[in-house]
């Protein structure tokens, strides 16, 4: 029977679960000239959730509700940076969603709901958990990429992600009930996930486990959007309201990180061998589709869409290392990817203004000649990107490539330089149109830009090089979640 | 005759139905008749977890799909004016690549499962009689309310935020829909609405010779 003590331990998320009704509440009874007050509050219930988090964390891992709910350091980390970006696309999200008339109180409730997806999801102890977790991200997020039903393009993409994701979704329950039914045979039935660590020792259907393992691995692909899973990052990016592109580019990657620790190192951790050759066939096709596709778009969001498929590509190298060293520098870089992605989707933010999104890299053009301090942070978020060396994004990709060395995958890792090289071109093309064309009319620039969203994104690109010069306690902290 | 034997050929005999019904569900032309091969194929599936033991997973399966969402999905089919005959374009053309994909995957299956491992029993002692209850449905409900107190929870959320996201996507202000304003149309005043105008009496036949060219 669950005790007090479990429900201690899920305070932050049972805290999420009230606010979030609470908010629900203050929508209906609210009057339309209050709806503004909506945008600080679900802030700051964001912030109060970092604090239970921080606050409350044990000393030593601890589950709940027998064994379906692990809080641990790593739990923890990717918690507190899933909240916080989604506080950040709050802040950068209220120009564009007041513009386009989008202000509601279900646009807050359902991000919120997202969010808690995230921390069910990174903190699964068991097969059901980690399952129920996703799908609550995920059919958040389907909602909210059909947020804006009278433009064409966001049913469209929303349909699309919804197809796909059930289809991955699919594929991921398969595989749970084929792991399941292995380690029925041989044994007792089980779906906690540290009791399938040793499955493999004893079943007596050990085919039976790896195919639902490759089923697992083809669901976990689909999440990341790591190529050959990769179809509809492309056009959900671009066909979803940005605030929704930033958070799915930041928060459910965290989110596809904790999920893929979650299901292969905790419980198929024995199956190691035969698992992270598949994470490395995907990082390399991901690196490669991922990086030469981007050289080719115009859109901005489209780039931005492959140049995530090429950042999976590196997350899973570290994934593929298959050990506490890899571990802790996959979950740097999907830290690292979710600031860089913010800045990124950010600065376009503070761009578009009513009637005028700026998408196409062309509507760059010589943005350094109108804004020069906006011109100066997408710099810094295209250059850490591309991870040029003083800039935060350097070391996540050194770590990563540094794993896999040590994981005797030297092919890997200089196959990942090449494509970074490679990826380069996409990145400098930005910086160079921003700085050395001529600005056209009617190009990107608001009319009055939000001051608290200047303020954050100024704070948030700064810190891709504040990180860069001084990534020691952040990357101490990973290692430690993991025990090194 | 053996009851091991006869559970094996039911087994058989339902699986083949099910699959033969799934397939019909994609293949079928008339989207009415595919949904009643979805019925059958529920109805199958069904049958099969009653061979399972699990009852009552079995008549939930009915009576919550096959009677409700079913009946519902049939309204909406029939509802729809779809011109079949484009739906089917491209189908030949497809199939064989979409045939040889399906028959690798069940072969792979077949080899895997392994029609020998059937004839065990896959799965350990029934879970209700090893915790000393009587019937599945008692350990199910017991086991909702226990174990999987925390999953139960959350799929309670995940439909929640089914509820908000339809009600945020089909609930909104249409800019062409014309709506009644009950405030305003007990607050409306006649004199705003009707204005009376004097106007001098004039005979019909007056008028209309008036209105006469003059020759």
């Amino acid at each position: 029977m669950p005790t007090f003590n479990d429900i201690l331990i899920l305070l932050p998320e049972f805290y999420l679960v009230a606010a979030a009704c609470l908010l629900l509440l203050l929508d209906a009874f609210m009057k339309p000239a209050q709806r503004p007050l909506l945008h600080w509050i679900s802030i700051a219930v964001l912030l109060v959730a970092i604090y239970l988090v921080v606050a409350g964390q044990p000393p030593q891992a601890v589950t709940a509700f027998g064994g379906m709910f692990v809080r641990d350091d790593v739990a923890e980390i990717l918690k507190v940076f899933a909240l916080g970006t989604t506080a950040m696309v709050f802040v950068y999200a209220r120009p564009y969603l007041t513009d386009r008339k989008l202000v509601s109180g279900e646009f807050y409730t359902l991000m919120i709901f997202a969010v808690l997806g995230i921390m069910l999801l990174v903190s699964a102890g068991n097969l059901v958990t980690v399952y129920l977790g996703l799908e609550l991200l995920s059919l958040s997020s389907y909602a909210l990429v059909a947020l804006n039903r009278d433009a064409k393009l966001p049913p469209e993409a929303a349909i699309k992600y919804f197809v796909l994701g059930a289809l991955a979704s699919g594929m991921l329950l398969y595989g749970m009930s084929m792991v399941y039914g292995a380690s029925g045979m041989g044994g007792t039935p089980t779906l906690d996930l540290a009791q399938l660590h040793n499955v493999m020792s004893y079943t007596t259907a050990p085919t039976l486990l790896l195919f639902g393992l490759v089923f697992m691995v083809v669901g976990i692909g689909f999440k990341l959007g790591a190529a050959p899973f990769h179809m509809w990052i492309p056009d959900v990016y671009q066909g979803a309201p940005t605030p929704v592109t930033t958070f799915i580019a930041s928060g459910s990657k965290l989110a596809a990180f904790g999920m893929a620790y979650r299901l292969l190192d905790a419980g198929m951790g024995d199956l190691s061998q035969h698992w992270h050759l598949m994470l490395a066939v995907l990082a390399v096709i991901s690196l490669a589709i991922g990086n030469l596709v981007a050289i080719v778009q115009t859109n901005l969001k489209r780039m931005l869409a492959y140049s995530t498929i090429s950042h999976m590509g590196y997350l899973l190298l570290g994934l593929a290392a298959a050990g506490p060293e890899g571990y802790a520098a996959a979950m740097f870089y999907a830290i690292c990817y979710a600031l860089m992605g913010v800045a990124a989707f950010g600065v376009m933010l503070a761009l578009t203004r009513a009637g005028f999104e700026c998408e196409e890299i062309a509507d760059l053009k010589g943005l350094n000649q109108k804004s020069p301090w906006m011109a100066f942070l997408m710099l810094l978020a295209m250059f850490s990107l591309a991870g040029v060396p003083p800039l935060f994004g350097f070391w996540a990709k050194v770590l990563v490539l540094e794993a896999a060395i040590h994981a005797n995958m030297l092919w890997l890792a200089i196959v990942g330089i090449v494509f970074a090289i490679i990826g380069l071109y996409y990145y400098l093309y930005v910086v160079k149109v921003m700085y050395f064309d001529k600005p056209v009319e009617g190009g990107a620039l608001q009319a009055q830009p939000d001051q608290p969203l200047r303020v954050v994104l100024s704070l948030n690109a700064l810190s891709l090089l504040a990180l860069g010069l001084y990534w020691g306690p952040l990357l101490a902290w990973c290692r430690h979640a993991f025990g090194l | 005759m053996n009851p091991q034997l006869l559970q094996l050929i039911c087994f058989y005999a339902f699986g083949f139905v099910t699959v033969a019904a799934a397939l019909s569900v994609i293949t079928l032309k008339n989207s009415v008749h595919a949904v009643l091969a979805l019925v059958l194929t529920f109805f199958s599936a069904a049958c099969l977890w009653l061979l399972l033991e699990a009852e009552f997973l079995a008549l939930a399966l009915i009576v919550v799909y096959v009677g409700a969402v079913m009946v519902l999905f049939l309204f909406v089919v029939m509802m729809l004016d779809i011109d079949q005959e484009k739906l089917r374009e491209g189908f030949v053309k497809f199939l064989p690549v979409g045939l040889i994909v399906a028959a690798v995957m069940l072969v792979e299956m077949l080899g895997l499962i392994g029609v020998r491992a059937m004839q065990t029993k896959i799965m350990g002692a029934d879970p209700a009689l090893a915790a000393g209850m009587t019937n599945n449905t008692e350990w199910l409900g017991h086991a909702l309310y226990t174990k999987f107190l925390l999953p139960f929870e959350i799929a309670a959320l995940i439909l929640t935020v089914g509820i908000v996201a339809a009600v945020a996507l089909t609930l909104r202000e249409r800019r062409d829909a014309r709506h009644e304003s009950a405030s305003q149309q007990v607050k409306v005043n006649p004199r705003d609405r009707v204005r009376i105008v004097k106007m001098a009496p004039v005979r019909p036949d007056e008028s209309t010779a008036s209105q006469e060219p003059q020759p």
